[in-house]
């Protein structure tokens, strides 16, 4: 298969960005994505230029690490994918496939389409934890824990913190990442006990980095490559009001 | 002229650990404050490590190479995490777990490592519990379990397909509470280059910034290495494209032993190679040959006609199907251990039977969906079956899976003594990235709870009793002679990089050479090749310093100097892992030598002249690096051959 790749480059934060034009010829179906773009940079190599920057690293879809916006979509025309897992098959041969960094304020580009996630990070410090120390827990079965909640909880747990919701959201809202991790210790009671600082702080922190707030639009469930539904933000709303009420 | 001492401490095996806390020095809170810990990886061992440090005070910080400590490679095992809870009452208890990861190991890990890491795997459960981790329950809301990988127990805790994503973000955020309270300090983004030793101790790091190419110097009373195996030195493996055993290397190059670099596992069900421009293979869970039967053809003839897509799967007869794990090991039938159902593949494929491309065997569910529905099956499975259809293009519950093996992890790695310390004093190793704990093969769900144990439960208590003794030395100041020293050598290598300006990228010089080491360094050796090994990997690395071209700056962000210097690392460490399967004259575990297996064609062991571990000392580039044994002696488990047959 034959493609016009219209790549975004940009040499660092402070620079200005453009699209550049690359052609690539004889690609596999069966190829991924990130695949095109080894071949892509192999061939800008081979002409002594500098090659595609891009974040990624597990290639099997459950590091978070590749953060492509692919024709407009964060990881690109495939349902519940990460960009890793997108195979050269879902285009058609001769396509234009446009690629850009993640599109959101709080994730400034770091170079080409890298972009800088630490806002995750610190929304995470600021409380997506539960306080134990190592050692001195009791017993892994002392609480039992309804099944229907673990599961609930398991749901939320698997967020990779890619970035894919904020990317897609016009408000650059974390709210479904943050949402995630709320829900995830909401379910259990080991976590229940610190609900009301944990969404507090972690809400606080999510409006001081510069992330927007949700209208309600559902781009980042429509567009998470684990499928984590918008009603862990329903709960997230829910301890967060309770928490400012109570 | 022996370094090793692996200071083990007295006493019968099971009241050890607890002779050596009751005994071991401690650091008084005050004191901690004072002391700083290096801890570079931040995997399940690094983050689980950094996090229990400092929430006993100590400053701690904590280097990784991607974006986010989140992302660290411990996050894609899928399958569980073993403990020794007997929670199910079908009789395991530590003893039990402790002998299966002896055995699982062909009796060449070191005893008391392993009796420790069993009694501790308890509390790892309890601590992941408490941390938020959802684990699998019953319908009584008790844990669930699971059999694994051969166990007769059911002591694996899992949490869906994703039991390495779920333990890992619970470390990651026990690691991100004391970013907040400021006794940990992240540095993303960040690579180790080298060690740097004062007097002989490890005190401190030189790395690189990956965004600016800043070249910095940290100090650290002392240096925990955390960073996983070197897998990917055969280019295509289950591992990350970023995970590098240049740490580890590094350490080898200032003094510390290397042992058993020969003992990579390579993992029976992974999706076959495609094609020529795949950059990783993809693991399915082991969990899938509790339901999946493995077969090939019993006829040559349809087995081309497979490969050629003249039938499918289902046209062949089940008479006319070999389910060859069953046949040659009735009693474990599919679930025999890794390396021996990997040897099994490769040997049905060697032989003509092989499907797909011709390296690929089938892993079939129709038995399984007929017997329990296909319900049940999507229940246990369905996550993989999905992931399995999105890269193949192919639905396994109508059609077989093709799986094939692949390197996947590795036992070597730096040498330990009991407190996972090197032979330099200060600098620890925990994890994949030591070697102690599982032999020549580790067993399925075993590397989950090694990290955790190490970075939890173990080097917090073992590091003070070194730390102890450095509490007068003051935080020493990063422009000292060696620190200036070691940042010029780590320059001078970057700068000879960028100026070969070659004709070879990196990515085509490390194909070709991971090729070469799984042909002549995978899963069957002969001295043959291995003696062709060393020299053409020594002529490999003359070449990639003279022809490898890397585009971009040192002073940007620029992944092609970070491969490059990852590259140059694992061709050396593949001579290496030659050097040492040449030495081990014995096949045991995932090593397996051509010349040394029984008429059936199993593992032929040697214990009276190889029961040791192989501990490597560098001696400088190109020269004969030095072998030093650490005997293994088993005082509370009978030596034997393991035998999957009967």
């Amino acid at each position: 298969m034959d493609f016009t790749l219209k790549i975004w480059r940009q040499q660092n934060a402070a620079a200005k960005g453009r699209f550049e034009t690359h052609k690539v010829a004889g690609i596999s179906p069966d190829c991924s994505f990130l695949e095109m773009l080894d071949i892509l940079n192999q061939q800008l190599i081979d002409k002594f230029e500098k090659p595609v920057c891009f974040d990624h690293d597990c290639r099997e879809g459950i590091c978070g690490a590749c953060s492509l916006y692919i024709n407009g979509r964060p990881h690109g025309p495939d349902s519940a994918v990460t960009a890793c897992q997108l195979h050269m098959r879902k285009f058609k041969d001769g396509d234009t496939i446009v690629v850009e960094p993640w599109r959101a304020r709080p994730f400034p580009v770091i170079k080409d389409l890298v972009v800088d996630r630490s806002g995750f990070d610190k929304i995470m410090a600021a409380g997506g934890y539960i306080s134990v120390n190592t050692g001195g827990v009791p017993d892994a079965n002392t609480i039992p824990v309804p099944r229907a909640h673990a599961e609930t909880a398991m749901d939320a747990a698997a967020c990779i913190g890619c970035g894919a919701c904020v990317a897609a959201c016009k408000n650059a809202s974390a709210m479904l990442f943050v949402a995630a991790k709320v829900s995830q210790f909401a379910m259990l009671p080991q976590g229940k006990v610190e609900t009301r600082e944990r969404v507090l702080k972690m809400v606080a922190k999510m409006d001081e980095l510069g992330f927007g707030n949700c209208t309600n639009t559902g781009a980042c469930e429509a567009e998470c490559p684990k499928q984590i539904s918008i009603s862990h933000i329903a709960r997230l709303n829910r301890e967060y009001l309770s928490a400012k009420i109570l | 002229m022996t370094k090793l001492n692996a200071r083990i401490p007295e006493g019968p095996m099971a009241e050890k650990w607890n002779n050596y806390k009751a005994g071991q020095k401690l650091v008084n809170p005050a004191n901690k404050r004072k002391l700083d810990i290096i801890v570079v990886g931040t995997g399940l061992a690094g983050a689980s490590a950094a996090a229990s440090l400092g929430e006993l005070g100590f400053n701690v910080k904590a280097f990784c190479y991607q974006d986010s400590p989140r992302r660290a490679h411990s996050i894609a095992a899928q399958g569980g995490i073993n403990a020794a809870k007997n929670y199910p009452n079908d009789g395991d208890s530590v003893y039990r777990l402790y002998y299966d990861t002896i055995k699982g190991g062909d009796y060449r890990s070191r005893e008391a490592n392993v009796y420790r890491l069993a009694e501790v795997s308890g509390n790892i459960i309890d601590q992941c519990v408490a941390q938020g981790v959802p684990f699998a329950r019953d319908y009584g809301g008790l844990l669930d379990n699971r059999s694994f990988g051969g166990a007769q127990v059911s002591r694996t805790f899992y949490a869906r397909g994703q039991t390495g994503q779920q333990l890992l973000l619970g470390a990651y955020s026990a690691m991100m509470r004391q970013v907040n309270a400021g006794t940990v300090k992240l540095y993303p983004r960040t690579e180790m280059l080298d060690i740097v030793l004062v007097e002989g101790k490890a005190r401190g790091i030189i790395t690189r910034n990956l965004v600016t190419g800043n070249i910095e110097r940290h100090f650290g009373h002392a240096v925990v290495i955390a960073t996983g195996g070197y897998g990917r030195a055969f280019y295509l493996s289950t591992k990350a494209m970023g995970s590098n055993g240049s740490a580890a290397w590094q350490a080898y190059k200032r003094g510390a032993l290397f042992a058993n670099p020969s003992f990579v596992q390579i993992h029976p069900t992974c999706i076959p190679v495609h094609g020529d421009y795949q950059s990783k293979l993809t693991l399915m869970s082991e969990s899938l040959r509790n339901d999946g039967r493995i077969w090939v053809p019993r006829k040559k003839e349809d087995a081309e006609a497979l490969r050629n897509g003249r039938v499918k799967p289902k046209d062949i007869a089940n008479e006319d199907r070999d389910y060859y794990l069953e046949r040659r090991y009735p009693a474990f039938g599919n679930l025999v251990p890794r390396d021996v159902a990997s040897r099994a593949a490769k040997e049905r494929c060697d032989a003509g039977y092989g499907v797909g491309s011709g390296l690929a065997v089938y892993l079939d569910f129709e038995e399984s969906i007929g017997r329990l529905g296909k319900k049940v099956i999507e229940e246990r499975y369905g996550n993989l079956f999905q992931m399995y259809e999105k890269i193949v293009d192919e639905n396994p519950y109508e059609t077989p899976m093709m799986i094939y093996p692949a390197i996947h992890y590795c036992m070597g790695g730096l040498w330990v003594d009991y407190e996972l310390m090197t032979t330099i004093p200060g600098l620890f190793s925990i994890g994949e990235c030591n070697f102690s704990d599982h032999g020549a093969n580790r067993l399925g769900a075993s590397a989950l709870m090694q990290g955790l144990a190490d970075g939890y439960f173990i080097l917090p208590y073992t590091i003070q009793n070194y730390l102890a003794a450095e509490i007068m030395t003051p935080r020493m100041p990063v422009d000292g002679r060696e620190f200036l020293e070691t940042e010029g050598q780590i320059r001078e290598r970057l700068n000879r990089l960028m100026q070969i300006k070659g004709k070879q990228s990196v990515d085509r010089m490390h194909r070709k050479f991971g090729l070469l080491l799984w042909e002549m360094v995978g899963m069957a050796r002969n001295s043959e090749g291995l003696n062709k090994a060393i020299k053409e990997f020594s002529s490999l690395r003359e070449e990639f310093w003279t022809d490898i071209r890397i585009t971009g700056g040192i002073d940007e962000m620029n992944p092609e100097l970070e491969k490059a210097s990852r590259v140059a690392d694992f061709i050396e460490t593949g001579e290496l892992m030659a050097r040492d399967a040449l030495q081990r004259e014995e096949s045991c575990g995932g090593h397996f030598r051509e010349e040394f297996q029984t008429p059936e064609g199993e593992a032929s062991r040697n214990d009276n002249d190889f029961m040791f571990v192989a501990a490597w000392e560098y001696t400088g580039t190109g020269k004969e690096p030095v072998l030093h044994r650490e005997p293994l002696n088993y005082e509370n488990i009978k030596v034997q051959t393991r035998n999957y047959k009967i």
